[in-house]
């Protein structure tokens, strides 16, 4: 296939050239763009490890089809910049990170969180976080860290 | 560009129409899957794909206030349907939503994507079928409407034609009660091992009673509804102990399980009993007539 399509990530556009059609999102990403925060684990769906924002919206990135994703914005872990940001921050004060290969998943699916919803329950961290499988934490130190921004936040705004 | 992506429902339709053979991709979270593993050939035609997902009018709903009817566009994905007002407005289908994968899951996929795909452990469809939804097909020859109970014609096959597209899904909104309840092997992120909703609606006098994952497709309990809407005690929203048990042995006399790698049929049969029993119970509170 010669065809050639942009996708828009972290404010940037990206050509994507001779890519086979059925490719998705997480593959371009990493293996044609070299954004490689986004981890490939299930390509079913279940893990959330691959989880990027595509406009506005939480998604695995392994179910979207890349070519059908032209002129969306598109976010990864790499477009929160070269300083960690607080949520990262917090994941490594509480260690919330461990192996580390659901942490990119984690981190998008925590800042699209809070955005959304700055004082979240326990219940609604655990349910907002459920599409994002960690096998090495037991989950208690990454909802720690999502708490600890959430208080953060609000004293900063006092 | 083999991956066609319009704005319109008129250039959906027009595309389905000039490409009757291409993929229609919804939210994804099903064809996705297909293709990532390869049980999916894709086509190297032109518009072998047609992406839906950004059709305005396929991607938002309308209440009629006069007839109390909801239309849902095909397109409306879980995560909106989970919540007010859609929430307030079909409450069963919004637990349904709130079962259907993870919140990324929910962010994608669609309500029409569920009715496409139509498999027996679709969460949203025992409710579309418990509230007698009724299915609106579009393509270049025209409109057709159908009851859900048509469209689905068996495991992930439906009514739905080369060419043609899932329009939307209307519903009644009802005053009763109604409920969605799904058996699996963990709360998140689980497909159904067996699952019932039922809705009440008490100026009609009647109850829908419709179980997932026990069958080809979604199967109503006539025998069950019939029972409990002659043995309720409407006015007070009561019912007694041997209705409730009567009309779980029912269901689950209408079930038809199979053995598989997520359960057997045995305990299929018994979860349909046991959920339709605390269903009836849930939606008749009033105590023992």
């Amino acid at each position: 296939m010669s065809e050639i399509y942009t996708l828009h990530v972290n404010g940037r556009d990206h050509e994507v050239r001779d890519a086979w059609l059925g490719e998705n999102l997480l593959y371009v990403l990493r293996e044609r763009l070299g954004l490689m925060a986004a981890k490939g684990a299930c390509e079913q769906g279940e893990c959330g490890s691959c989880s990027v924002e595509v406009a506005g919206e939480l998604v695995c990135a392994c179910l979207v089809m890349a070519a059908a994703a032209i002129d969306e914005p598109i976010r990864t872990v790499e477009g929160l910049g070269d300083v960690p940001t607080d949520v990262q921050q917090a994941f490594v004060d509480t260690g919330a990170v461990q192996c580390g290969f659901c942490t990119p998943g984690l981190i998008v699916a925590t800042h699209h969180l809070l955005d959304r919803e700055p004082e979240p329950t326990e219940l609604q961290i655990r349910e907002e976080l459920s599409g994002n499988v960690c096998r090495c934490t037991g989950y208690g130190r990454i909802i720690e860290a999502v708490q600890q921004v959430a208080v953060a936040r609000r004293a900063a705004t006092r | 560009m083999p991956v066609v992506v319009p704005t319109s429902l008129a250039d959906a339709v027009a595309a389905a129409g000039a490409a009757p053979d291409a993929l229609l991709l919804a939210g994804g979270t099903d064809l996705m899957v297909e293709i990532n593993e390869r049980h999916r050939d894709l086509p190297w035609n032109d518009a072998a794909v047609i992406s839906l997902n950004r059709v305005p009018e396929l991607c938002s709903w309308t209440f009629d206030p006069d007839d109390r009817r909801l239309r849902l566009g095909a397109g409306v994905r879980w995560a909106e349907i989970e919540r007010d007002p859609l929430r307030a407005m079909v409450p069963a289908l919004a637990e349904a939503a709130r079962t259907v994968g993870s919140p990324q899951i929910r962010n994608a996929g669609t309500v029409g994507g569920n009715l496409a795909t139509c498999s027996p452990a679709g969460d949203g469809l025992p409710v579309l079928a418990a509230l007698g939804a009724e299915v609106h097909l579009v393509s270049v020859d025209g409109r057709r409407s159908m009851p859900i109970g048509d469209f689905m014609v068996g495991v992930k096959r439906t009514a739905l034609q080369p060419g043609e597209l899932i329009e939307s899904v209307t519903v009644p909104v009802l005053d009763g009660w109604q409920g969605y309840s799904k058996v699996g092997v963990r709360n998140a992120m689980v497909i159904a091992t067996a699952s019932a909703c039922v809705v009440t609606d008490p100026p009609n006098r009647s109850v829908r009673i419709a179980l997932g994952s026990v069958g080809p497709t979604i199967l109503r309990c006539p025998e069950a509804e019939a029972h409990v809407t002659a043995a309720a005690d409407w006015d007070s929203a009561a019912i007694d102990d041997a209705t409730v048990t009567e009309a779980g042995r029912l269901a689950a006399a209408t079930s038809r399980p199979i053995d598989d790698h997520r359960s057997s049929a045995d305990y299929r049969r018994h979860a349909i009993g046991v959920m339709v029993q605390r269903l009836i119970r849930r939606a008749f509170p009033g105590g023992a007539s």
